[in-house]
């Protein structure tokens, strides 16, 4: 990498570039191992038995049926997983989430395990578990959670409140965001919008259900072998809940198959290693598709109440937003994430969120890509394409003259660095796609979206192998090509080529504690470890060049791959490549490495826009996604490819959710389609290409200008959508999924009014 | 034990095993054969992650017993390379990034197989429909295509 002389700009011999992934061969051979994909000696089936009822006391449990069955090594309920929380209320959730411990809080909640010799047994097993529960009330919708009325989910349901509020009981917690006098803004707009909005929820989605393979030693040590966003965090709750030493109990991260967010929180592992404790054997589990939707994931469902209000000239003078997320029984953050992304595009003077977690009988809410942000952006950028069309506005105009830019107070408090939302819109207005024309029934939708990315602790070790190639070891699990990207940069920092670099996923005995792979953070904070464990080993191995050449060390540089000496003395000698260094080590000090421990900081905020235009069918309210355009931020595309692989990924799982994606639950409680024929996901036929421009405005936090990219993908897509259908049909949308029946609906009951 | 003696092909290999009746053809590859390029998504036929070809025929295995494939030709992901030399399909996948998590990858790598050679020259919305019985939850599906394109067009031998 060097600087331009002339334009001060980066330039890079690798990064940029679009090598073949260094895990492909495997992954397209059937070699890659995946969470089901490995089996240890002696292993035993782990299945798990599962409430039918949305809410339900646990009076007992009668196990000793399958105990007694032949092949059985190990049946399991709460009683087996003890209290290890030591007053932790958020652990003693997660452990109650993994097991009931007095109460069923929603169907599909697990309340048994058995191991045994095969999945056969194991089944037979399950039906022999008799669970003797006391149906209770419950409540799946979270606006009825919220009347006073309704049943309380939780008995912790009030800890995070403050009582003087006199809330109701199902709310987790309350956050406000905002700055400057809404009513005054309010009073001196022109025109005022104000619409509420309904998000059904949705689930990750990801193909590989969740798998893993464990065993526990009567000695107190343990593996685990698993498909997870983040083996480290995955070590330490695993370990806290069931009382190990966390350095004894190793994890090893598999390939993932997708993950989204779903796959940073625990399940079904601290199940397995616990009936690995009690079988004194290794316990394979892997959960059915059911089971997934049941159990795990989904994102929250949501009620979002909006109101904007702006001048003549479509300038935002107020901003208001009462956003209430479902979280599942337990606590959550996804009012709080609502609050403080949904006005965070714009530049308000007088703005006000509230966001509020509700507790419901559904399953634990988990992180899904940007969580909480694109329903957010759903409702508010909903709001914006109506005020447009009331101020007879180019919606994107409106987006112009309202955009954060460097120096913005955002909604939710900082002031905004070096961004990238005008330059992002200033390339939405020149591509093509907004010169196409539209025929009868078809329809034009733009939103903007936004997630702020986090960055965290890192650690990476860069290995010089004999021969000169390196090794590079790091910790942020790879769930979609990132470890290209980071023998790409090591590459480029160490001058050599991309080819000659192996970047491999560490185990949790290999490197110290990475956090997860989330909130867009791992190609950010791996990639600045990555450099400074680099600048380490060049370090070393200008002491090794120096020690060949017996010369000063700082009489040598680092150049293009070599050590070359500078000086009058011994700038003649030819240089040494890393390959030559690399042949002396035994004779100059031993192994070369370097190695880097960060908390990274400098995270870069990341801005999109999208362009969705729809054909929808009158008939029978089908929507057709004609045309899709992503344009959004990167900072710095270190593998572009595969940036544009999260953009258009991103963008399609944004596109179910907006036409397909929904859970349905019955009025007892239990969910209705918990498979991929009901629960449907966008299929290749649904779709066309999905254009994208890949924006780069460097963040100044990192050292090539990275910013995370992963997330923002799916934040503008529902209003992207909804504002193309919108314009279409003439018809306000206002509740995702936009499924056929659902615009039908909206479409007759327009002609009625 | 109740296991059906079964004798079938494989990837060109002469395979037997033994299985029990209700056993899937994909828990057969996997558990017994150690084969696992098919993977389970679902378990009902709803995701393609377990495509392989029976006689020809693109199946989801997890919908096939084991004890069906009695006398026929079994192909699977594990065969489509010959030795080291990948097959179109795969090199063109690996070129397009047309994979992120890859665990749909040996599944659309069949199904794309099976429809190239049925029609070596699909339109865009042939392919779509061609491989709108496996689901990918990554890509958004432009690099597939993409892939698929420019697959067909080396293996019809086309100039590029």
């Amino acid at each position: 990498m060097n600087i331009n002389a002339k334009t001060q700009i980066q330039e890079f011999r690798s990064v940029g570039t679009r090598p073949v992934r260094q895990d492909g061969v495997d992954k397209v051979t059937g070699r890659a191992r995946y969470g089901a994909d490995y089996n240890m000696p002696g292993q035993l089936v782990g299945l798990v038995l599962r409430s039918p009822h949305a809410h339900a006391r646990i009076k007992s449990i009668d196990t000793s049926a399958a105990e007694a069955l032949k092949g059985v090594k190990a049946v399991i309920t709460a009683a087996d997983l003890p209290d290890h929380a030591d007053g932790d209320e958020g652990l003693l959730e997660i452990l109650d989430n993994c097991m009931a411990r007095t109460k069923a809080r929603y169907d599909g909640h697990a309340v048994a395990a058995v191991a045994a010799i095969d999945e056969a047994t194991a089944r037979k097993a399950l039906g022999l578990i008799r669970v003797d529960y006391e149906v209770l009330p419950h409540v799946t919708d979270v606006d009825e959670a919220l009347k006073s009325t309704a049943n309380v989910v939780h008995e912790h349901a009030t800890s995070r409140v403050d009582p003087e509020q006199n809330v109701p009981l199902n709310v987790h917690a309350t956050e406000e965001f905002g700055h400057g006098d809404i009513e005054a803004g309010f009073a001196k707009s022109d025109l005022i919008v104000e619409r509420s909005f309904k998000a059904e929820q949705s689930h990750q989605g990801y193909i590989e259900p969740h798998a893993c393979v464990a065993s526990v030693n009567a000695d107190g040590t343990g593996d685990l072998w698993v498909t997870t966003q983040g083996h480290f965090s995955y070590r330490i709750v695993c370990a806290q809940l069931l009382g190990m030493d966390v350095s004894k109990l190793r994890v090893t991260s598999s390939e993932i198959g997708g993950g989204f967010g779903g796959k940073t929180h625990v399940w079904a592992e601290p199940v397995a290693l616990a009936l690995s404790r009690k079988a004194g054997r290794p316990v394979k589990l892997t959960m059915s598709r059911e089971e997934v939707f049941r159990s795990t994931g989904p994102t929250s469902p949501a009620s979002i109440d909006v109101k904007i209000g702006v001048s003549n000239e479509g300038v935002i003078t107020s901003a208001y937003a009462h956003l209430r997320y479902g979280c599942g029984p337990y606590s959550g953050v996804w009012g709080m994430l609502g609050a403080m992304t949904a006005f965070a595009c714009y530049d308000i003077e007088n703005v006000k969120t509230i966001g509020i977690d509700v507790r419901i009988n559904r399953p634990k809410t988990a992180a899904y890509r940007a969580p909480s942000a694109p329903v957010a952006a759903f409702a508010v950028e909903s709001v914006l394409d109506e005020i447009a069309q009331k101020l007879d506005m180019d919606p994107l105009e409106l987006r112009f003259r309202n955009a954060v830019k460097n120096g913005s107070r955002s909604s939710y408090g900082p002031t905004f660095g070096t961004i990238g939302l005008v330059e992002v819109l200033e390339a939405v207005k020149s591509h093509p796609q907004l010169n196409v024309p539209l025929a009868a029934n078809q329809g034009r939708g733009i939103a903007c979206g936004y997630w702020f990315n986090i960055g965290g602790q890192t650690c990476t070790t860069l290995n010089i192998g004999v021969d000169g190639t390196a090794t590079l070891t790091i910790g942020t699990v790879d769930v979609g090509g990132s470890r290209s990207s980071m023998s790409l940069v090591a590459a480029e920092e160490l001058g050599i080529d991309y080819d000659k670099v192996k970047t491999v996923i560490g185990d949790t005995a290999t490197l110290g504690h990475n956090d997860t792979t989330e909130g867009s953070r791992g190609t950010f904070s791996s990639s600045m470890a990555t450099i400074n464990a680099v600048k380490q080993a060049i370090g070393v191995l200008r002491e090794r060049a120096a020690k060949m050449w017996e010369i000063p060390v700082d009489d040598v540089v680092w150049e293009k791959g070599c050590a070359r000496a500078v000086g009058e003395e011994h700038g003649n000698l030819p240089t040494l490549s890393l390959a030559e260094i690399a042949k002396e080590a035994p004779n100059t000090g031993g192994p070369i490495a370097g190695h880097s421990e960060i908390v990274a900081e400098g995270v870069g905020v990341s801005f999109g826009a999208h362009i969705c235009d729809v054909e929808v069918d009158p008939e029978t309210g089908a929507t057709k996604i004609l045309r899709y355009l992503v344009v959004q931020d990167a900072g710095r595309a270190i593998h572009p490819a595969y940036v544009e692989g999260q953009y258009q990924g991103g963008a399609v799982q944004g596109i179910g959710w907006a036409l397909n994606e929904e859970y349905v639950y019955g009025a007892d409680g239990r969910l209705q389609n918990a498979g991929f024929l009901d629960y449907r996901i966008p299929v290749c036929s649904d779709l066309p290409m999905i254009d994208t421009v890949i924006v780069e405005v460097p963040n100044p936090g990192h050292p090539y200008g990275v910013r995370g990219v992963g997330e923002t993908p799916i934040v503008p897509p529902l209003a992207a959508v909804a504002n193309a259908i919108s314009r279409a049909t003439g018809v306000r949308m206002t509740h995702v999924p936009m499924s056929p029946p659902r615009v039908l609906a909206a479409l007759e009951n327009a002609k009625v009014t | 034990m109740n296991g059906i003696a079964v004798s079938t092909a494989i990837n060109g290999d002469d395979i037997e095993f033994l299985c029990r009746p209700e056993e899937t053809l994909l828990t057969v590859l996997r558990d017994r054969l150690g084969l696992m390029g098919a993977k389970e998504g679902c378990g009902t036929g709803d995701c393609g992650a377990c495509s392989v070809r029976v006689d020809g025929r693109l199946v989801c295995s997890c919908l096939v017993l084991g004890a069906e494939v009695q006398g026929q030709v079994v192909e699977t992901i594990e065969g489509m390379a010959s030795g080291d030399s990948l097959h179109p399909l795969q090199e063109k996948f690996l070129e397009h990034a047309a994979l992120q998590c890859g665990i749909c990858t040996p599944g659309f790598l069949m199904a794309a197989k099976d429809l190239l050679e049925r029609n070596p020259d699909p339109s865009e919305e042939e392919i779509r429909f061609g491989l709108a019985g496996n689901l990918c939850r990554c890509t958004g599906y432009d690099k597939i295509v993409r892939a698929v394109q420019d697959a067909a067009q080396v293996m019809r031998g086309d100039a590029a």
